[in-house]
């Protein structure tokens, strides 16, 4: 296969995380990212892997925690109202410390919601959707090429530190079809083996337990662990796009495929004059906090949170971080009505003026 | 260099598939290309719309509020998008099915009769073919052959229609250097 191709961000999601050694794929169809299981399901037998249809959301996760239990590199993927269905079995997998990867294309509302591109669940999957205080990885790429450089290095953030890494992206992520460049297919033997944890056969000498459930005192431990490792990651693991932040005066924050729609808006407004730059988060969680511990709020004067989301919910978070230190605003489109950059600078245009 | 265009239709008319080969055969020549498909959730009937863009450079954007060109292919997508052609630019429009003409001399206006030259080829389905022609045509960046590669290798699995599609495309080439219109 080339390893260039003209391809749609959910199949390259998928031959990405082909090439990263995921070897086993389980889910259930729903749009807005079906090709990324059809493609699953040609591929992943090419390469000795397995692909099930499971009989619903949360037998796939369930699948997706013995697979894992295993040490085998696994993935499954969903939309929105997925996630909601997974979220049982994905709590606990968490809990048990089960390294796998999982990809959910967003819809336009609640329940049914609908299939165009919207970022309706950016507070379900940063600040949910997991039961028992746990939380994971959660990664937002803006172009193909993007989802196929985190999704191959999603895999090693799962193993080094035994979690989930769930990549967030929307209709217009999942569908739109452009240049990628795959990276190296891994070669498996080259990948942690995870002996000290992985069952694989009984072995009367070492007796490994998976489990989410300690007695109170372990349990305690275990928490206060966790709690050190999400505080590590934020030290560590965070990751944003910085475009023309530094001389800014107003500041655009999107994420995803709105980040990319926000870089265009940024070049056009400065071409207007006026002195815009964008903050593009990457890793949602952990999220990139400090960098609003580093604004000069006597330069910047308004904060604009841009979101394929009504009610905001990014702007919640930004609200928070900047703690009233300049002014925050939101302008968003939703129920899968495209954002349009043209719309954007004259929303901005707008607030200026106010 | 940075060129957006909408082909907007029914579904079943083939306006996915005009998109994806422009798109398709810019990323072949080392240009960056975006193609964004809109439809709803049934097969035909419904309407369609891609968004294609293509730059030498990156591209931010994949869907634009004005674009360079616009095709239309039916009465919905002409009342719907002709308006967001930016000044300048250029509005292809299926003749066979619209009847509207453009008021206004601020954009170039192409009328193609995509269907009668395409049941004239002898398969009406390939109208989609004919209007990528005349496409194809007014851009002298686009390699006319490896356009026809692209046609190709979209055939998998349908050969014998291949030449149906490359006779439609060639149709369409024709056309627009006769000089119609």
């Amino acid at each position: 296969m080339n390893d260039k191709l003209f391809v749609k961000g959910s199949e390259a999601i998928a031959e990405a995380a082909v090439r990263a050694g995921c070897r086993f794929f389980a889910g259930y169809p729903i749009t807005p990212q079906n090709e990324l299981p059809e493609y699953m399901s040609w591929r992943l037998p090419e390469v000795g892997g397995t692909y099930v249809q499971g009989e619903s959301e949360m037998a796939s996760m369930n699948m997706i925690f013995g697979a894992a239990s295993t040490g085998t590199r696994c993935m499954t993927s969903s939309s929105g109202p997925g996630l909601s269905l997974k979220a049982e079995s994905l709590s606990c997998a968490l809990g048990s410390k089960l390294p796998h990867v999982m990809a959910i294309m967003m819809r336009g509302g609640p329940g049914h919601g609908i299939i165009f591109p919207a970022q309706q669940d950016y507070e379900f999957a940063v600040h949910g959707p997991c039961h028992g205080g746990v939380k994971q990885f959660i990664l937002a790429p803006s172009t193909a090429q993007e989802a196929v450089d985190l999704t191959y290095s999603s895999f090693d953030i799962a193993d080094k530190y035994r979690t989930g890494v769930l990549i967030l992206g929307d209709g217009f992520l999942a569908n739109t079809i452009e240049n990628v460049t795959f990276p190296p297919m891994k070669k498996l033997e080259d990948l942690p083996q995870h002996k000290d944890w992985k069952i694989t056969e009984y072995d009367p000498n070492h007796h490994k337990l998976i489990t989410s459930y300690f007695p109170p005192e372990i349990m305690e431990q275990e928490n206060i662990k966790m709690g050190q490792m999400y505080e590590y990651w934020e030290e560590h693991e965070t990751q944003y796009q910085n475009y023309l932040m530094d001389d800014c005066e107003i500041l655009i924050c999107a994420y995803g495929s709105t980040g990319r729609i926000c870089e265009e808006v940024v070049d056009e407004l400065r071409n207007e004059g006026l002195k815009v730059g964008l903050f593009r988060p990457i890793t949602l969680h952990p999220f990139p906090k400090k960098v609003f511990e580093e604004i000069d709020y006597n330069r910047v004067k308004l904060i604009v949170s841009v979101e394929m989301a009504i009610p905001g919910q990014l702007v919640e978070d930004i609200k928070n971080y900047v703690a009233r230190r300049t002014r925050v605003e939101h302008f968003g489109r939703s129920g899968g009505v495209l954002i349009n950059p043209g719309e954007i600078k004259e929303a901005i245009h707008k607030m200026v003026e106010e | 260099m940075e060129r957006s265009l909408l082909v907007a239709g029914f579904g079943g008319q083939g306006v996915m598939l005009i998109g994806k080969n422009i798109g398709y055969t810019a990323s072949k020549k080392d240009l960056n290309a975006t193609f964004f498909p809109a439809y709803g959730a049934e097969m035909r009937g419904g309407t369609a719309n891609c968004s294609v863009v293509v730059s030498d450079s990156k591209i931010c954007s994949p869907v634009k509020q004005e674009l360079d060109e616009i095709i239309v292919m039916n009465d919905l997508s002409y009342e719907k998008f002709a308006g967001r052609v930016k000044k300048g630019g250029a509005l292809y429009i299926n003749s066979s099915l619209i009847e509207a003409k453009y008021e206004g001399d601020d954009i170039t206006t192409y009328y193609v009769p995509v269907a009668d030259i395409a049941r004239k080829v002898g398969n009406p389905l390939v109208a989609n073919m004919v209007m990528l022609g005349a496409y194809v045509a007014n851009h002298e960046d686009i390699d006319v052959e490896s356009m026809k590669e692209t046609i190709k290798e979209n055939l998998h699995g349908k050969e014998n229609l291949i030449d149906v599609n490359i006779k439609a495309f060639e149709e369409g080439i024709n056309l627009m250097k006769g000089g119609t219109q």
